[in-house]
């Protein structure tokens, strides 16, 4: 009984360090990160950094956070790579299965709930902040957060990621609602930029996806030629 | 063989434990991670109505500006939360999910012959489900507010439905009163909405007394927010839930310009 409370004990300990924030343990991957998405009129555009650390070891510098999970409905990944590497196959192959089933596309609403319904019924073995963004017929663009606890929230645009602490100023301030493509797009990178100027945690090049009815652009920008920094 | 994330209640954490007593529990008791702040409830001549900021806090950081922490169970049903938002959307989840199945297995089909639940069973209901997670050492961490009507119970002489106003906590404590208020608010608010209540408020005297609340836990509360929601349930209406709305603060009174006295500051050093 001693030895387990000795444990927990320690395992807090270990995360309230600041080197340690998401207690990971030794040798796992965290994408400490900067994840972004942000809608617009038909669509939505997706962005993320590409630096995964194990402690301070850059593991991947060309990491790809964002995963597709069905034709037109991606995932920006945060927290531990496996966890979330995990729960991606798991909505992929639901969502297929759903497709299958129903004979039609399925919502974003339904993919973020099902990322929802896993994180939430497994909180206490995972560490993943994840943000689910895509087009459907039904909403247009539409982008959910959900982060550690297994909250989710429908959002006019999202940010995530521990980069995301360093842009909340940022974004407040860039933010319009009714941009277009180009703007949103524009201001992803700009704003993915500048979080990764100031996070140890977040760099490399940053990746795109811009989602529509028509199909799915990913492209990247590669870390010399940022629009901010590095 | 068991999958290790799991879409079931209680997901991987609903298999037998290899650990068990003590050990399994120090497991499971957790931190509330995006919590909402303070709610408020008082009785007026034509219901019950509640009030709650739109703010759910990421620790200290104030994250999502635009949450919804009041939520229509059914017509005579209103439910307000603080604490973690995502147990407060498990338990909506779960109480809609329960009325739809009333609904479907109901012995008619027709409103006026099908007796909802009441809000006096609803708290009754989440008083038993709180309590059950809190012996399991693996609390739901919300501070509930349910607000509507009860029925006349068993043997009692009215007819007439009556206001209802209970809180259930995050282990299961349950009490009813003319006046409820969580957090902060239990603290600011409740004395305000001791001395200011009356029974036969009106609707308008009811909104502007809980928007008094509001204001002071604006200026006091780090955690709260200055954009509120109203909502009230009567018998007319059923359940009705406003739109947010930004409520005004005041910041000119002369002694915050300039302090009196030889003070120089704000008196402090």
């Amino acid at each position: 009984m001693s030895a387990a409370m000795h444990v927990h004990a320690a395992a807090t300990a270990a995360a309230s360090a600041s080197s340690n924030p998401y207690n990971l343990k030794p040798g796992e991957h965290s994408t400490g990160t900067t994840i972004m998405a942000v809608p617009f009129e038909g669509g939505v555009v997706m962005g993320a950094d590409s630096r995964t650390s194990t402690g301070t070891y850059i593991a991947v510098r060309v990491a790809d956070k964002i995963t597709q999970v069905h034709d037109r409905i991606w995932i920006c990944r945060s927290g531990s790579a496996a966890d979330t590497q995990a729960l991606t196959d798991y909505i992929k192959h639901y969502l297929g299965q759903l497709a299958v089933e129903t004979g039609r596309a399925p919502t974003v609403k339904v993919a973020a709930n099902l990322m929802r319904k896993l994180i939430y019924e497994n909180k206490d073995n995972l560490m993943a902040g994840v943000i689910v963004g895509g087009w459907d017929p039904v909403d247009g663009g539409s982008v959910y957060n959900i982060p550690l606890g297994g909250t989710v929230m429908k959002m006019p645009f999202s940010i995530g990621g521990s980069g995301s602490t360093y842009i909340y100023g940022l974004v407040d301030n860039k933010f319009r609602e009714g941009m277009t493509k180009d703007e949103a797009k524009a201001m992803v990178e700009k704003c993915i930029s500048h979080a990764m100027a100031r996070d140890g945690s977040s760099g490399g090049i940053i990746r795109t996806v811009v989602i529509t009815e028509d199909g799915c652009d990913k492209q990247f920008i590669p870390g010399d030629k940022l629009p901010y920094g590095p | 063989m068991s999958a290790p994330i799991s879409l079931a209640p209680g997901g991987s954490a609903s298999r037998v434990s290899a650990k068990s007593g003590l050990e399994a529990a120090t497991e499971r008791t957790r931190q509330p991670i995006v919590t909402g702040t303070s709610v408020l409830g008082i009785k007026y001549k034509d219901g019950v109505m509640l009030a709650a900021d739109t703010l759910c806090s990421y620790g200290s950081m104030a994250k999502y500006k635009d949450a919804r922490r009041l939520a229509k169970v059914n017509d005579a049903t209103l439910l307000g939360a603080g604490g973690e938002y995502s147990d407060f959307q498990s338990i909506t989840d779960l109480l809609r999910r329960n009325a739809l199945e009333d609904k479907c297995t109901a012995d008619s089909l027709y409103e006026e012959d099908v007796n909802e639940e009441c809000a006096k069973e609803v708290w009754n209901y989440l008083r038993a489900v709180m309590y059950n997670r809190r012996n399991k050492m693996n609390p739901l961490w919300n501070d509930l507010v349910v607000a509507g009507f009860s029925q006349p119970a068993f043997g009692e002489a009215s007819e007439e439905n009556k206001p209802f106003l209970g809180l259930v906590d995050k282990i299961g404590t349950t009490y009813e009163d003319d006046v409820i208020a969580t957090g902060f608010g239990s603290y600011l608010a409740i004395p305000i909405l001791r001395e200011k209540h009356r029974p036969d408020l009106e609707e308008g005297e009811a909104r502007a007394l809980l928007e008094d609340c509001m204001r002071v836990l604006f200026y006091r509360d780090c955690r709260a927010l200055n954009r509120i929601q109203i909502a009230k349930v009567t018998k007319e209406d059923g359940v009705l839930i406003s739109d947010p709305y930004e409520i005004e603060t005041s910041w000119d009174s002369a002694s915050f310009v300039e302090p009196k006295g030889q003070l120089e500051g704000d008196g402090g050093w």
